[in-house]
C-alpha cells in the first residue's frame, strides 16, 4: 500500500471527486487541460484543502476530514514538480540545490557537487535560473526535490514548458532518472503518447472525476467508459443499442454491428480507433458501411481519411494508415469501410 | 548668500534627516509585516485591511495630527498615562516628529510592498512549503528577495515623505527651533516670517535631496528596467 486517496473538493461550479490507489511505480493521470488533475496533486501535496475525504501516504495519514487531519506541506514528504519548475529566482542553481540542505558550508557545499554531478548540472553552480535552459531547469529543479528524500514525487505536466525537439530527449532522460529514484512517481499529462510510453498504471480524469483505473496498456485497449475512450484518442463513438450478446445497433451510424466481445446490458455507446478501420471492397462483408472521401489529412507520419456515410453525409467516420514515404499519395477512392468485430470498443 | 549659510542654523537639517531615518526604519519593518500579514487574508478582509492602512496616505496630513493630538494630548487620557507612567510625551518633542512621520510615511511602504509580495509568483511560495522550508524560511529567503526592488523603492518613498513632512508633524510636535524644528517647518516658519533667503535656502537644500533620492529610486529599479523596451 502506498498512496490511496479519495477525496471530494468544491470550488464554485467545478466538483472534484477522485479516488485512486497507486500501485508502485510511475502512474500516469490523463485527462484534458481544467479536468482537476493539477488540483489533485495539489491537494495530495498539501497546498489545496479538500473538503471532504482521506489521502494516506505509506501509512501515514496526510489529511482526514473526519478526523479533522491536514498535515502542512512541509510534513508530508510529498516531491512537487511544477510545471514551470518554481526554482527561486533570486538564488543560483548552487543555492537553490542547497536550499533545503543543513550542515556547515562545506558540507553544504560537497554534497550540492555530488548532485550536480548526478544531474549533469556541473559548471552551472554559479548560473542564476534564468540563464538556464529549459532542461537545465527541469533538472536543478528535480535534483533540488529529491534532496528532500520524498516518499513520492508529483510531477504536473513536466514537459509542457519544453519544446518538442527537446523534449524525446528530457522525457527519457527524466524516465531514467525516476527509475533510479525507485520510489513511486505520480505523473500528470494531457499527452497519451507520454502515459503510454511510460506509466504503467493509468487514471482517467474527466470533468474533476476518476473515470477509471487500471493498467495503461488494458484501458487503452478497452476503456470501458465513453469519457476514457474520448480521453484515450478514440476518434469514432456512436450512440449504441444492444440488440443480443454479440450484436449492436450503432444508431448514430445506421449500423449493425457483429462484436468479439460480449455486449453487456449497460452498453450505450460503440466505437472503433482509426488504425483499425479498414479498407474494403465487398459490401456483403459483416460490419461495412458504403462510404465516400469526404477529406483527408496527412501529418508527419500518418494519413487521416475522413469518410462520410453513402447514405448520411452527417455519418463521418475516420481512418487512419501509416505514411510510407514523403511523398502523399492519395489513398484509391474507397467504397466501403469495414470495423472489425474484434477492434470494436463496447462503452459505458 | 556667504554670510547667510555662515549664519544658518543646521539643526532642522540633522533633525529632519533623524527624523527621517528613525520612522523610515519603523515604517520599513512595520509595513513588511503588516503587507505580509495582508498576503495571508482573504480577500475581503484585505480590501478592509488595506482601507484602513492606506487611509494616511489619502488624508490631508492635517487631520492625522489632528487625530494623533487626539489620542496623545496632555489632556487626553492615553496622553496623560504616558506622562505620568512613563514620563513620556509625544506633544511638543522630537518623538512626536517621529511618531507623525512614521503614520504619514507607512502607506507608501505599506502599499509598495504588498505589491510587490502580489507580484511574486505564488508557485514559489508551494515550492517552498513542499520542500520543508518553513513559513518564516520562506518570507526571508525566497519570497523578499524577488519582492526587493519593490520593497526598496518603497522605502526609498517613505523616507523622502518622511523627510519633507510637515503637517501632522506641526499639529504634534510644533516648531521649536533645534528640537522639532525640521527644514519643511522651517521653510514655513521662515517664510512667514518674511525671511525670503533662509526659506530659500532649505528649499535648495530640499531640491537636492529629493533629486538623490529620485537617483535612488531610478539606481535600484533600473535592475528591473533593463528589461523594458523603449517607447519609440
Amino acid at each position: 500500500m502506498a498512496l490511496s486517496v479519495d477525496i471530494t473538493k468544491r470550488l464554485g461550479n467545478f466538483f472534484l471527486n477522485v479516488s485512486f490507489e497507486t500501485v508502485g511505480g510511475i502512474m500516469g493521470i490523463l485527462g484534458k487541460s481544467g479536468c482537476g488533475k493539477s488540483m489533485t496533486l495539489k491537494c495530495i501535496a498539501g497546498i489545496e484543502k479538500p473538503d471532504t475525504g482521506r489521502i494516506v501516504l505509506d501509512g501515514k495519514v496526510l489529511f482526514d476530514s473526519e478526523q479533522h487531519i491536514n498535515l502542512i506541506p512541509q510534513k508530508r514528504s510529498v516531491g512537487y514538480l511544477f510545471q514551470n519548475y518554481a526554482l527561486f529566482p533570486s538564488m543560483t542553481v548552487e543555492e537553490n540545490i542547497a536550499v533545503t540542505m543543513k550542515g556547515t558550508k562545506e558540507e553544504k557545499r560537497a554534497r550540492v557537487q555530488k548532485e550536480l554531478e548526478r544531474f549533469g548540472l556541473s559548471g552551472l553552480e554559479k548560473q542564476y535560473p534564468g540563464q538556464l535552459s529549459g532542461g537545465q531547469a527541469q533538472r536543478v529543479a528535480l535534483a533540488r526535490m529529491l534532496v528532500t528524500k520524498p516518499a513520492i514525487i508529483l510531477l504536473d505536466e513536466p514537459f509542457s514548458a519544453l519544446d518538442a525537439s527537446l523534449k524525446e530527449k528530457l522525457q527519457e532522460d527524466l524516465f531514467q532518472m525516476m527509475s533510479n529514484y525507485g520510489g513511486e512517481v505520480i505523473m500528470v499529462t494531457h499527452d497519451r503518447n507520454e502515459v503510454y510510453k511510460f506509466c504503467p498504471s493509468l487514471m482517467v480524469m474527466n470533468d474533476g472525476h476518476t473515470v477509471m483505473t487500471g493498467g495503461t496498456r488494458d484501458i487503452f485497449k478497452d476503456p470501458e467508459y465513453y469519457d476514457a475512450a474520448v480521453i484515450t484518442g478514440c476518434k469514432n463513438i456512436s450512440a449504441a443499442r444492444r440488440i443480443d450478446d454479440f450484436t449492436v445497433e450503432a444508431t448514430d451510424w445506421h449500423m449493425i454491428l457483429h462484436t468479439a466481445k460480449r455486449a453487456e446490458e449497460d452498453i450505450r455507446y460503440v466505437g472503433i480507433r482509426a488504425m483499425n478501420v479498414e479498407d474494403e471492397t465487398d459490401g456483403s462483408k459483416e460490419n461495412t458501411i458504403p462510404v465516400r472521401l469526404h477529406d483527408s489529412m496527412q501529418t508527419q507520419f500518418d494519413i487521416m481519411l475522413y469518410c462520410e456515410s453513402v447514405d448520411d453525409p452527417n455519418v463521418i467516420l475516420t481512418r487512419r494508415t501509416a505514411k510510407y514515404s514523403d511523398e502523399f499519395i492519395p489513398a484509391a477512392e474507397p467504397e466501403f469501410w469495414r470495423l472489425p468485430p474484434e477492434s470494436l470498443l463496447l462503452l459505458k | 548668500m556667504k554670510e547667510i549659510i555662515a549664519n544658518i542654523d543646521w539643526s532642522p537639517l540633522w533633525i529632519s534627516l533623524k527624523t527621517g531615518v528613525v520612522s523610515t526604519a519603523v515604517a520599513f519593518f512595520l509595513g513588511l509585516l503588516i503587507a505580509r500579514f495582508v498576503m495571508y487574508r482573504s480577500q475581503k478582509t484585505k480590501w478592509i485591511l488595506d482601507g484602513i492602512f492606506t487611509l494616511p496616505l489619502v488624508l490631508p496630513p492635517t487631520v492625522a495630527g489632528f487625530l494623533l493630538l487626539l489620542l496623545f494630548s496632555l489632556k487626553r487620557p492615553l496622553g496623560i498615562f504616558l506622562d505620568t507612567t512613563f514620563n513620556f510625551r509625544f506633544v511638543q518633542t522630537w518623538a512626536g516628529c517621529v511618531l507623525a512621520a512614521i503614520v504619514i510615511a507607512f502607506p507608501l511602504m505599506y502599499r509598495n510592498t504588498r505589491s510587490a509580495f502580489e507580484q511574486v509568483d505564488v508557485t514559489m511560495i508551494y515550492a517552498a512549503r513542499t520542500l520543508g522550508l518553513s513559513e518564516r524560511k520562506t518570507f526571508w529567503k525566497v519570497i523578499l528577495p524577488i519582492a526587493a526592488p519593490g520593497v526598496a523603492s518603497g522605502t526609498v518613498l517613505a523616507f523622502a515623505r518622511a523627510l519633507g513632512e510637515y503637517g501632522a508633524t506641526v499639529m504634534l510636535a510644533g516648531n521649536i527651533l533645534g528640537k522639532t524644528r525640521t527644514v519643511s517647518t522651517a521653510i514655513a516658519a521662515e517664510t512667514a516670517s518674511g525671511n525670503y533667503t533662509v526659506a530659500g535656502f532649505w528649499v535648495v537644500v530640499i531640491i537636492c535631496l529629493s533629486f538623490l533620492i529620485i537617483v535612488t529610486i531610478n539606481v535600484i529599479t533600473g535592475r528591473g528596467m533593463k528589461q523594458i523596451r523603449r517607447w519609440k
